[in-house]
């Protein structure tokens, strides 16, 4: 059993701060949810401070012993990635803990060898690609989210095919339909279509229906491996992983976007 | 079988297991964890009053298996997924002859699944025909795509050791195919849980039922995509199905999806014993109602959906004699 470290806001130094908010840019890839919001971070400290900046550790956990390797290993990279880039920081340990290839990960990425780098006989590349498939799923399920609020205000299914950003009205489910279109370096003007392709064409009224009933599956497939993940986290370590975000989601209407709506 | 309200379900537990995870048993830290990874599940998705001690899970008895399936769990017919896990476990997790005797010794209630892995080459074909000679026959293997042997750390379905098996499989009669993937797989940089590998081997093995177990889950859209495409891919609801304990709105989403893309004649219930108990996942399943403001969406779960789901499309796909005042009007049966 691991116990929760982190400190209340209160002790926390400038530099921590300023770790946290950066972790609280790392995303769980698979559920689309900041790895602070999910309670994987256990700890983020300062260890040294020099003439140059701050050494950080940082503590990971995840909710199994077995959870993905190539995701453990994008989350631990771009933990490292964005705590290095905090100012002030001049150097940086990633502490995954309680995974079967914690060793690897770990090491490979202090190294900054790559994926590949760090599973040599059994990657065959690094994973951007991983990483593309998932950014467009966060998508497709942020896209039904968005169409959801509109057919909730009204909106017949018909017509969201005319639909453009513009006509979603300032809402948590717009601000992350925007953000993961920024991620996949899709359109955010006012102007842009609301349904589109995974590359950003509009999507005709022929394969509307089609497009948004896969994009349900997607949100329920996202939301419910979420839940599934935080209770596994809750009973391994003991602690609630509901946070104070709330995510009850037996009770809640669904597909409340948690981060986001803060 | 359970009756409710009038109405008499036949059960089959599609996805039952007589393991032994103890410590004894576990060769390294992997199948320490492996087993405790089972044990969180169990925990978390568990009623409290059907929590069993960690000594306990880790190696139940026979007996335990027995009367919790046969004589308190409603279950009619257990079908055994085994799951080696030879470089976790010493002699395997799946206990092999131990769960052979008892299915001899109770050959109208078990049916004993084996399983094959296409890095055994020549050597596991030869092994498969000699299963399949066994007590009449194999009707179904389990595949774990992310079993661990030596340095490989899974193998997927279109590998071209994995057709010659899956050719085998036809050959002998063996008609179903369950697929569970894991965390695991060649190449790591792949995600692991993907079931594009299902699509193909379905479209080219047309003759073999494809049961993916925990309905593709953490791929649930992928899984529904595919099988909306292959009418021989099936869901297995093992893990799936606890949801509707602790998360009832969630795990009706979840049934409505697979309702919508497959239909209730490939649905097949799974308690994955014994991480959770079949009693109450069958009595709570036979109570399951699609919430209210969701049924514009979802519509309604008939007793005649949750009858074919509990068990007679799994009676189907093995052959499993189903009692006439059990079996659903002709009419309603699937061609």
């Amino acid at each position: 059993m691991t116990t929760v470290t982190r400190p209340p806001d209160r002790t926390r130094t400038g530099v921590e701060e300023r770790v946290w908010a950066a972790l609280g840019t790392v995303r769980d890839p698979e559920l689309d949810q900041p790895i602070t919001a999910l309670c994987f971070v256990t700890e983020a400290v300062v260890r040294d401070h020099g003439p140059a900046g701050s050494a950080v550790l940082v503590r990971l956990r995840l909710p199994t012993y077995f959870c993905a390797p190539n995701f453990a290993f994008l989350m631990v990279a771009d933990a490292h990635d964005a705590v290095r880039a905090v100012p002030g920081v001049t150097a940086v340990e990633i502490r995954l803990e309680d995974h079967f290839a914690a060793d690897e990960i770990n090491a490979g990425v202090a190294a900054q060898g790559g994926f590949a780098g760090t599973f040599p006989q059994l990657a065959g590349g690094e994973l951007a690609e991983l990483r593309l498939a998932f950014l467009r799923k966060a998508h497709l399920a942020c896209l039904e989210r968005a169409c959801r609020r509109l057919r909730q205000d009204g909106w017949q299914v018909e017509d969201l095919t005319r639909a453009r950003l513009s006509d979603l009205p300032a809402s948590p489910e717009r601000d992350s339909l925007l953000r993961r279109r920024a991620d996949l370096g899709l359109p955010t003007d006012h102007d842009a279509p609301l349904v589109v392709h995974d590359d950003g064409t509009p999507v005709s009224a022929d394969d509307l229906p089609a497009r948004l009933r896969f994009a349900r599956a997607v949100r329920v497939s996202v939301d419910g491996n979420a839940t599934m993940c935080r209770g596994l986290l809750e009973t391994r370590y003991g602690v609630p992983a509901a946070d104070e975000h709330g995510t009850d989601g037996a009770s809640a209407a669904p597909s409340p976007d948690e981060e986001d709506a803060r | 079988m359970y009756t409710k309200d009038g109405t008499s379900y036949f059960v089959v537990d599609s996805h039952v297991a007589l393991w032994d995870g103890s410590p004894q048993n576990q060769a390294n830290r992997y199948g320490k964890g492996f087993i405790e990874c089972f044990y969180d599940y169990h925990r978390n998705l568990s009623p409290k009053e059907w929590l069993w001690p960690l000594d306990k899970f880790e190696k139940y008895s026979e007996a335990d298996l027995i009367h919790d399936l046969f004589e308190t769990g409603h279950v009619d017919r257990a079908i055994f997924q085994p799951a080696y896990l030879s470089d976790f476990y010493t002699t395997g997790f799946h206990q092999r002859e131990r769960a052979l005797a008892l299915t001899r010794e109770h050959a109208d209630k078990l049916v004993l699944n084996d399983a094959w892995d296409p890095r055994d080459r020549e050597a596991g074909l030869d092994r498969l025909e000699e299963l399949a000679a066994v007590d009449g026959g194999l009707k179904g293997v389990k595949l774990y795509t992310a079993e661990w042997r030596g340095d490989s750390k899974g193998y997927k379905l279109t590998d071209e050791w994995s057709y010659r098996y899956l050719a085998k499989c036809e050959e002998l009669g063996i008609r179903n195919i369950h697929i569970h993937k894991g965390p695991t797989v060649y190449p790591l940089n792949r995600d692991a849980f993907d079931v594009a590998d299902v699509d193909d081997v379905a479209s080219a093995f047309p003759n073999l039922n494809f049961v993916v177990e925990h309905v593709g889950l953490p791929r649930l859209e992928d899984f529904c995509w595919i099988a909306t495409q292959e009418p021989n891919v099936y869901g297995g609801l093992a893990v799936a199905i606890p949801l509707m304990h602790t998360r009832p709105r969630y795990f009706a989403q979840i049934i409505g999806e697979l309702l919508y893309w497959l239909d209730e004649d490939r649905i097949l219930f799974g308690s994955d014993y014994a991480i959770w108990h079949p009693k109450w996942l069958v009595e709570q399943f036979v109570d399951f109602q699609i919430p209210e403001d969701m049924r514009s969406e979802y519509g309604e779960l008939t007793t005649t959906v949750k009858r074919k789901i509990l068990g007679l499309n799994a009676a189907r796909l093995y052959d499993l004699q189903v009692p006439a005042e059990l079996s659903l009007p002709a009419a309603e049966v699937v061609a």
